[in-house]
């Protein structure tokens, strides 16, 4: 896919998450790794390319279609995409097979037993077999966002958006989570993700995209961002990180 | 999750008979104190009075209630909307109502509203305002549960592809309703009660059927007791029942 995003403004208050920012990738991005320190906009512009969000200003476009502004554009777009945050993605009071059927049936029109099949299906293909009538807070971190994941692929979304998918998750956790996004990676799913883990984007990552401040400071494909990123924020950035790991 | 404080049924049982029996022995202390002489004879000829106000009351309330859950849920979607006019009627609504007194109320709204829309009958307008005074309540109990239902459930709702309805209708609401049961039960346990006042719209109600019952007999006293215990009669399973749905609705968020 190709994403081009100009100006781009998204306030919150006096607050701009995202302040004029720019930045387009190439044709064939498929692995879109967005980096950057917290606070520099990551996730809000996630939410504005997967519409959960619409800007002040500015516009983005993906393949050359602009993103609709208004809101039954944004809800017929956003049915169109998978998300998974950082945390409380599922629905508490719904089971993990209940939480991935009602809205494959209530959005997406399938009937009970086809919805139920998928859910179980991929349920059973992230490892979560025996645990499909469970509430999410019988589940671990690690299962919970693999639950959420699979909700989130159930109506085979044309791009999956993740935000910082395992920053809650203590490493064990981590490992599992991220191995399921770098088999659907693998497996040709287009992703956008937003994430602190550097060597896992440097793996998994085909384009990068570097926020900081509100502004894309880089965007360029992960090979070259990681071995000669070109700016000093960028630098520093992935000298901290690599600290200690 | 409630806690489970009682190790044993027997214990509780135990507990509870020598509770019974001290509080009893109490009561009856102070009876002996004020030396109050009994007169059950008197207020025994009108226990059929007695029985047609208790299904009156329990009749009344019953339809209040029903009428209170349904206003006081489009009040709060009101008090919500986006719709200026529409959130300041609402708000403005429940304030007015629970900022006033129920009697101002009934009589206002019998002797002058109901009069002017030539709506005669009693037990109709009585169940309409005092299902209105609750409702006002309610909308505020239920805007608190919904309002604590988080931003990321809604973000949540959003992202899997409800549009607004169905991210209240399979999200919010469901959640909702577990945290606003125990105000909400409070809520018609006070109706219950209120509904004694509807007497001043000429309403036979449980309590002035007792207050007849007490002159005509010369019984000062006798007729309350048992006023309260068909109270209570009717109360206690309310609770019970509340507490059926909250275990069942239970689950950790």
């Amino acid at each position: 896919m190709k994403l081009e995003a100009t100006a781009l403004t998204k306030r919150y208050g006096a607050h701009a998450a995202l302040d004029g920012t720019e930045f387009s990738t190439g044709n064939e991005a498929r692995v879109i790794a967005l980096l950057g320190p917290s606070g520099g906009g990551k996730s809000t512009l996630l939410r504005v390319l997967g519409c959960l969000l619409v800007p002040e200003e500015g516009s983005v476009s993906l393949d050359g279609r602009t993103l609709p502004h208004d809101e039954d554009g944004a809800l017929a777009e956003r049915r169109g995409n998978g998300f998974v945050f950082q945390g409380y993605n599922l629905f508490p009071h719904l089971t993990a097979l209940q939480n991935i059927t009602l809205p494959l049936r209530e959005v997406h029109g399938m009937s009970a037993t086809q919805a139920e099949q998928r859910a179980l299906e991929l349920l059973h293909r992230l490892g979560l077999e025996g645990h499909e009538h469970k509430r999410p807070s019988q589940l671990s971190g690690g299962q919970q966002q693999r639950a959420a994941i699979a909700r989130a692929l159930a109506p085979k979304p044309k791009l999956l958006l993740l935000d910082e998918p395992t920053s809650a998750l203590d490493p064990v956790m981590t490992g599992e989570v991220l191995d399921v996004i770098r088999e659907l990676a693998e497996a040709g799913q287009s992703i956008i993700l937003a994430t602190h883990e550097i060597s896992f984007a440097r793996q998994v990552a085909d384009w990068v995209v570097f926020l900081a401040a509100g502004k894309v400071q880089e965007s360029s494909t992960a090979s070259a961002f990681f071995t000669q990123p070109e700016t000093d924020l960028a630098q520093q950035y992935l000298v901290g990180l690599s600290k200690y790991r | 999750m409630p806690r489970d404080n009682s190790p044993t049924l027997r214990s509780r049982v135990l507990w509870a008979a020598v509770i019974l029996v001290a509080v009893s022995a109490g009561l009856y202390a102070l009876f002996l104190a004020v030396d109050y002489r009994w007169n059950w004879s008197g207020v025994w000829k009108y226990r059929a009075q007695f029985g047609i106000g208790w299904l009156t009351t329990l009749a009344v309330s019953l339809a209040a209630m029903v009428v209170s859950v349904g206003f006081g849920f489009l009040l709060m979607l009101g008090a919500r909307s986006r719709l200026e006019p529409v959130r300041l009627l609402s708000s403005g609504m429940i304030e007015i109502v629970r900022g006033s007194p129920l009697l101002v109320q009934l009589l206002i709204g019998y002797y002058i509203i109901a009069e002017a829309l030539q709506v005669r009958e009693q037990v109709v307008v009585g169940v309409v305002l005092l299902g209105c005074f609750h409702a006002a309540y309610l909308a505020e109990i239920f805007r608190g549960a919904v309002e604590s239902i988080g931003a990321s459930q809604l973000e949540a709702a959003r992202a899997v592809g409800f549009d607004r309805s169905q991210a209240y209708r399979y999200v919010v609401i469901p959640q909702a309703l577990r945290r606003a049961l125990p105000g909400t039960t409070g809520q018609l346990v006070s109706l219950l009660k209120d509904s004694s006042l509807l007497s001043v719209i000429g309403i036979e109600e449980l309590v002035q059927k007792v207050k007849v019952m007490n002159a005509a007999s010369y019984a000062p006293l006798e007729g309350y007791l048992p006023l309260a215990v068909a109270y209570l009669i009717i109360t206690l399973p309310l609770a019970q029942l509340a507490r059926k749905l909250e275990g069942r609705f239970a689950y950790e968020t």
